[in-house]
């Protein structure tokens, strides 16, 4: 088996599938079709730079290049997982918890996947790398968002049995352990789910990738499986990092809930 | 020795308030609503940010832990959180702790079968009588009360000021209550104050300049 390459013509044509749908939603008046158009758009836009990115960078493995387009797909994350909260923390916090949360988990699991699993020589070598980050970072950011907010809703809504709590002599920690364990398994059940239907309902995206690449299945199962246990301890671990620096936050340094340090984000 | 103690406590509505309850005294405090009396309580609790110094007996709010600090200085709210399924989650296990339950839960109209009860069951009425109850256990120094019986019909409201007036004496307690009932401010015979333009004034001061006359 060897990859057959698209020509332009071919995704012309899927194209316009999206088109066709697009005219569907205006005559139908779902109203969706131009948000549809712009995010078409913006996808072929952003993959194709992606696209010739990576090229550069597999020619010239040079490791502070590689260091920064980490770090602009890190920052982007964190922005989507700032976007996605109904309450957000005011401030640096509104955006660090995200980042700070993504960059313990997704980077230190990738790191050790290269280093220990894989064993690339060198270990940054962006063909690698750069997927497997985009993966780790594409999924936390799915449970951190989810985790944070849960975290902030429900802190929101039970002010007064938080504060009763505390009223009652119990530490920040206790006055807040069940909003938090509750937050915490929100984010971390999509992958749950995800794994269990994995092979059966679903065939993973990056599986399908390898296979139309010219993979045998197995090694496609192989990495697949991979990849879904550093999703799983990745969103973990980034899931309670930023649900624990999250709920701290919430109080000060006497143990007050500080709800003011949330603010409504304006949708 | 004043058991507690309040010294240029200033919070977003209130200017500088300097404050002392004996121990086992009651002071009643009123003024208009949004005046700003649920805010001092919450402040001396040290639910919201606030400056000043308070003390309770000897110790200095700002020495110890405010997980600690709130054990000693109860506050009652006016509209309490209950975080449990059931009444009994929200009281102590250890049975040391149990000891008065059963009589105080009596004295405030309840069997103890009321633990076993769910708490959306609950009436307002209810809720305000078993937060008490939930309080006292603790044993606090100092009992913040914010409109501790406003929900209640006239015997339970009795019920309910006899406990903490036998809290009081027993436990040399000091009780900062506000109320918004004059007769309720009459009846219990406790020193009064009022919240005006930010400070707090003896009642009578506050209520009409010229009825401060002596």
């Amino acid at each position: 088996m060897s990859l057959i390459s698209l020509s332009p013509l071919d995704l012309a044509l899927a194209a316009a599938l999206v088109l066709l749908l697009a005219l569907l939603s205006w005559r139908l008046r779902l109203g969706v079709e131009r948000r549809m158009l712009v995010a078409a758009a913006r996808s072929t836009v952003q993959l194709v730079l992606l696209g010739l990115v990576l090229k550069v960078l597999f020619e010239n493995t040079h490791p502070l290049l590689i260091g920064l387009l980490a770090l602009v797909m890190l920052s982007v994350a964190g922005w989507e997982v700032m976007a996605r909260q109904k309450r957000r923390y005011r401030g640096f916090w509104g955006y660090g918890i995200g980042v700070l949360s993504m960059f313990l988990s997704s980077f230190s699991i990738t790191v050790l996947a290269l280093t220990v699993i894989i064993r690339v020589e060198p270990w940054y070598q962006p063909q690698y790398l750069i997927p497997l980050l985009g993966m780790l970072l594409g999924n936390t950011m799915n449970g951190i968002a989810i985790a944070l907010d849960g975290l902030t809703r429900q802190a929101h809504d039970a002010r007064e049995r938080i504060e009763a709590r505390l009223m009652l002599g119990a530490g920040w920690g206790e006055a807040i352990e069940e909003i938090r364990r509750d937050a915490l398994r929100s984010g971390l059940i999509p992958i749950v789910n995800a794994m269990a239907a994995a092979g059966i309902v679903s065939l993973p995206g990056m599986m399908t990738g390898q296979i139309l690449a010219g993979s045998p299945p197995m090694e496609a199962a192989k990495y697949q499986l991979l990849i879904m246990f550093m999703i799983s301890a990745g969103t973990g671990l980034g899931s309670v990092a930023a649900v624990w620096i999250g709920s701290r936050r919430l109080f000060d340094e006497r143990e007050r809930l500080r709800l003011d340090r949330l603010a409504r984000a304006r949708h | 020795m004043p058991s507690l103690h309040v010294k240029a406590l200033r919070t977003a509505l209130l200017t500088s308030v300097d404050l002392d309850v004996d121990a086992g005294e009651l002071v009643f405090l009123s003024g208009p609503s949004g005046s700003g009396k649920s805010l001092l309580l919450r402040a001396i609790a040290d639910l919201d940010p606030n400056d000043g110094e308070v003390w309770c007996g000897d110790i200095a709010r700002s020495s110890i832990p405010a997980p600690l600090w709130r054990r000693h200085v109860g506050l009652l709210p006016a509209e309490s959180g209950w975080w449990e399924e059931l009444v009994g989650g929200h009281f102590p296990v250890t049975a040391d702790d149990h000891a008065g339950l059963p009589e105080l839960l009596a004295r405030l109209g309840f069997d103890t079968d009321v633990l076993a009860w769910e708490i959306r069951r609950l009436s307002t009425g209810e809720r305000q009588r078993l937060a008490l109850a939930r309080l006292l256990v603790h044993h606090p120094r100092v009992l913040l009360l914010d409109e501790a019986t406003a929900n209640l019909d006239p015997e339970n409201r009795a019920k309910v000021e006899a406990v903490i007036a036998d809290y009081r004496v027993e436990q040399a307690a000091a009780v900062l209550w506000v109320s918004h009932d004059p007769e309720q401010r009459a009846r219990m015979n406790g020193r009064r104050l009022a919240i005006r333009d930010g400070r707090i004034l003896p009642e009578l001061a506050a209520a009409d300049g010229t009825e401060a006359r002596p």
